[in-house]
């Protein structure tokens, strides 16, 4: 400011090139970097949809707008609302469990705060097919927990506890909580105590102080880890297999067969495209409710 | 300050929740039989198969390159993008194309980088996974960072620059030591969500130079064997020292907090 | 993230349509690779059957397990040229590497036989040249009828075998004869049935069950074969086409559908059936890639898989039928004794029905099987 008195337009013009070059240099590469690596690829693959399979795979470049009629197809709806429905219900679990978590991984003394914070992902750095496995074998009829209960003389007979809409969500959740907990982490650490505390001064109950100031404050995060979650459990196509036992699918499982069972892959494309605009109205759905809360 | 009992709750059962599965592949990990549900006694057979298995070394090596490539590729450009979406943009495309990754199935992204490679006929390598696997660890670098620096003060930033210092400076002196465990926390995830990522590796790897989940992926095709459990309980017992080394070592803790 | 209204992404995807657009306006020829051209007998260059092979390598991509862990040491010795071997877990996954346009680097690939038959439709397989094979002598006469490539024009079978029903005879208390006991099982045995995922054996107990082919294309049929899959689901474990085996070695499942090889018929209490409905007959198939530069090499290659000590590996070790009969002949008769499904002959095995490729019409399964697991 000071300067700028001084010497007026000068400064100015240098400052405006000072903005220029900064845009340049820190939009640039990562701009850069998704042109070519995500729209370019997403474009390629989009640009099936016009055309059709053909006979044994493959693609016949005839224009044709039946991959669309093919779209509106109950079958296709009744697997978009049941995974939207498994979606939701996971990422609602793991926001409950994940808020308290993150909440009170940033009040440990720092220390332990990086310590709870790497147990938190520890276990993702062995292999996930390996992890959903070791579920199998406790759940399974005659698994650890089952074969545990009838020892205890709790149950005579195992309980089915794999292979239902229950254990695919618990799947779901056991796969994505880490990427709830994280962003939440980082939203609930940089909050003020002092605010906290000056709600408290000011009579404010715990649950006031929470809905009113906390919760608000850490929203972005919320609305993160709900994203990171909800996501990829709706393009989910291992869990509803391996946990699901294959007997309820998911539209991640309608995308990969269509683009590696039945090799149409303009119809793979296409539902990849209805997905994805899909998942955009989710969000403004969330958006319009987090701006409304 | 007050931590209300009843948050420790949840805060317990996450981590119950996320060790159960791993106790039990470690204990099966030393179990003589072969089979995965019965443990017939104890037993280190299924280490010294994993340490006498080269595709598996091969696997992890490749691996370990992959995700630190990535992670590091992701930080930057993941960081850099944040500041420069928060601080030199206003528009709303940028944001919307900065996430898409995020929110992309992997199968997608994976399906497409294969007819990218397949049409600008570049020879698949490991270069190529780990391009690929930047696309999504930055998406989620530049996710985190952003939940840091939105409602973030900016008075400090304004003070710079009004007093002169080019946006550089401000970045490395002011913005980035605010950002410090947003960054972090990126780039565990980023790490972490390489370092297991199966299905866009499968499509952009190398057929001769598989990664880690793709060399297990093929041994689980008959169930899981010992053997895996073994190799997953190395995996832990080795990220869980070199967390603790590090913490040790570099004072990790501070850039955390 | 909270400057970041969700509004905003709206138009990315109007911006991602708009760019995928203008690519399909231009991307044809860039993805061509995939349209279907005429077969391979069209182009069949002459190959030298003196070539030094000693000039070329051979890359291959094979199912894990399938071949020895020597082998690219025995091929060094024998053949005097490097064996490089990658893994792919289904055929659905080299399919869409093979597919997608990209050299792949592969000489030689293995796929079943359907998958073969859609490689050469489309295009990306060189035919067969007998005279560089000398070993296809050994085959039996019954492995040059099979459907999907009469006289193995493109493709020489590796393996081949049937799908059937693998069972506990200690858990169920009459064995299994019929489909008909998977898809509606006797008490003992209920919620605890396993019946395959991939569309054309998750469609094929049924199929058999009610008489019809495995190669319809009716879709009368099919829809009665959805109301019978449907009908049975709900007395079923779960789908699974890969950990069976395990399900039935823990007791969680007593009954599954499986393919010969998988039934892990070396357990004293498993046993596997051909139901008397009958089956269909799967053949897993070595193809040579009309991209490879090592055309001759690769010939020379599957001229030594041929060899009775290395195919006869296969039917030894991993317990699957080859259609070699030099290799069978060789194998030890208590191992043979042990395993049910070696004992088959090749022309039971011809007595089930080879799986073709459908063409357009094999989009009908995919929706079938889609069918039968979103209800």
């Amino acid at each position: 400011m000071a300067r700028s008195t001084v010497s007026g337009a000068p400064v100015k013009s240098q400052a405006r090139r000072s903005r220029a070059l900064g845009r340049l240099v820190f939009l640039g590469p990562g701009l850069t970097y998704l042109i070519v690596l995500l729209l370019v690829p997403l474009a390629l693959l989009l640009s099936y949809i016009p055309f059709r399979r053909g006979r044994f795979g493959g693609i016949v470049y005839e224009l044709t707008g039946e991959n669309f009629t093919r779209l509106i197809d109950p079958l296709y709806l009744d697997v978009v609302l049941g995974s939207l429905k498994i979606a939701t219900i996971a990422t609602v679990i793991a926001l409950l469990v994940g808020y308290p978590t993150a909440y009170l991984i940033a009040q440990l003394p720092r220390k332990w705060k990086t310590i709870a914070l790497v147990a938190i992902v520890l276990p993702f750095w062995t292999n996930f097919l390996v992890r959903i496995y070791a579920w199998i074998i406790l759940l399974s009829g005659p698994g650890l927990v089952n074969s545990t209960l009838m020892d205890l003389g709790l149950i005579d007979k195992p309980l089915e506890l794999l292979y239902n809409q229950g254990t695919i969500i618990t799947g779901l959740i056991y796969s994505y909580l880490p990427l709830m907990v994280l962003p939440l982490y980082a939203a609930i650490e940089k909050l003020d105590p002092q605010l906290r505390e000056a709600s408290a001064n000011l009579g404010a109950r715990p649950a006031r102080t929470f809905l009113s100031v906390t919760l608000p404050l850490t929203l972005p995060g919320v609305i993160t880890g709900c994203l990171f979650v909800f996501v990829p459990s709706f393009g989910n196509f291992v869990v509803p297999e391996l946990l699901g036992g294959g007997r309820s699918i998911m539209v991640g499982n309608l995308i990969r067969d269509q683009f590696l069972k039945a090799r149409d892959w303009p119809f793979g494309a296409t539902l990849s495209l209805a997905l994805i605009a899909v998942l955009i109205v989710l969000l403004l759905l969330q958006a319009w409710s987090a701006r409304r809360a | 300050m007050r931590r209300p009992r009843l948050m420790y709750v949840p805060f317990w059962m996450t981590y119950v929740f996320l060790y159960t599965p791993i106790v039990v592949l470690v204990v099966m990990s030393f179990n003589s039989d072969d089979s995965p549900y019965t443990f017939g006694g104890f037993s280190l057979k299924w280490y010294g198969e994993l340490a006498s298995d080269a595709n598996v070394r091969e696997g992890l090596i490749n691996t370990l390159i992959v995700a630190v490539g990535s992670t590091v590729l992701a930080t930057a450009l993941g960081t850099l993008l944040a500041v420069g979406l928060a601080r030199h943009s206003r528009s709303r495309l940028l944001d919307a194309i900065s996430v898409m990754p995020a929110v992309l199935p992997d199968l997608v992204l994976g399906i497409g980088l294969l007819v990218f490679y397949a049409t600008i006929k570049a020879t698949l390598g490991l270069y190529s996974v780990v391009l690929a696997h930047t696309v999504f660890g930055m998406a989620f670098v530049t996710a985190v960072v952003r939940t840091r620096l939105a409602n973030s003060d900016t008075s400090l930033e304004e003070a710079s620059r009004d007093l002169g210092a080019t946006p550089f400076t401000t970045f490395f002196r002011i913005t980035l030591p605010q950002l410090a465990p947003g960054i972090v926390a990126g780039a565990l995830l980023a790490f972490t969500l390489s370092i297991d990522e199966f299905v866009i590796a499968s499509f952009t790897a190398a057929p001769l130079e598989p990664t880690l989940p793709i060399v297990i992926y093929s041994m689980v095709r008959f169930g899981v064997t010992p053997e895996i459990n073994a190799l997953a309980t190395l995996l832990l017992a080795v990220s869980f020292t070199v967390v603790i080394a590090a913490q040790r070592m570099t004072r990790l803790t501070e850039s955390l907090s | 993230m909270s400057r970041i209204r969700y509004t905003r992404r709206f138009p990315a995807a109007v911006m991602v349509v708009g760019l995928a657009l203008a690519a399909s306006a231009c991307g044809g020829e860039a993805a061509d690779t995939t349209a279907a051209v005429p077969a391979a007998s069209a182009s069949s260059a002459q190959l030298n059957p003196n070539a030094d092979l000693s000039k070329q390598s051979v890359a291959i991509s094979v199912w894990p397990g399938y071949t020895p862990e020597d082998l690219p040491a025995k091929v060094k010795s024998k053949l005097g040229l490097d064996l490089k071997v990658a893994l792919h877990d289904t055929n659905e996954i080299i399919m869409a590497k093979l597919t997608a346009g990209s050299d792949t680097g592969f000489d030689v690939a293995f796929v079943s036989g359907q998958y073969a038959q859609a490689l050469n439709e489309a295009g990306l397989l060189e035919p067969i040249h007998p005279e560089l094979i000398p070993n296809l002598a050994n085959l039996y006469p019954e492995a040059k009828e099979l459907a999907y490539d009469k006289g193995n024009t493109f493709s020489v079978p590796y393996t081949w075998g049937t799908t059937g029903i693998c069972y506990r005879t200690d858990l169920v208390k009459t064995p299994p004869t019929s489909w008909n006991d998977i898809l509606d099982p006797p008490a003992e045995a209920l919620k605890k049935v396993t019946m395959m995922t991939t569309e054309r054996w998750l469609a094929l107990p049924a199929i058999k069950a009610l008489g019809y082919s495995v190669n319809t294309k009716s879709d009368d049929e099919i829809a009665k074969v959805k109301a019978k899959l449907l009908e049975a689901k709900p007395k079923l474990l779960g789908y699974d086409d890969t950990t069976f085996g395990d399900k039935l070695k823990s007791g969680e499942a007593v009954m599954v559908e499986a393919w010969d090889g998988w039934c892990p018929t070396t357990e004293k209490n498993i046993k596997f059936v051909v139901p008397k409905e009958g089956s269909d007959l799967w053949v897993d198939t070595m193809v040579v890639l009309k991209s490879s530069k090592n055309k001759e090499a690769a010939h020379a290659f599957i001229n030594y898989i041929l060899d009775p000590e290395i195919h006869g590996w296969a039917a030894e070790t991993i317990l699957y039928k080859v259609p070699n009969k030099a290799a069978m002949d060789s194998i030890d008769p208590a191992l043979k004794a042990a395993n049910a499904p070696l004992q088959m002959t090749p022309s039971q095995l011809l007595e089930g029905e080879s799986i073709v490729d459908l063409g357009e019409d094999s989009v009908k399964f995919t929706r079938l099987a889609t069918e039968v697991s979103a209800k």
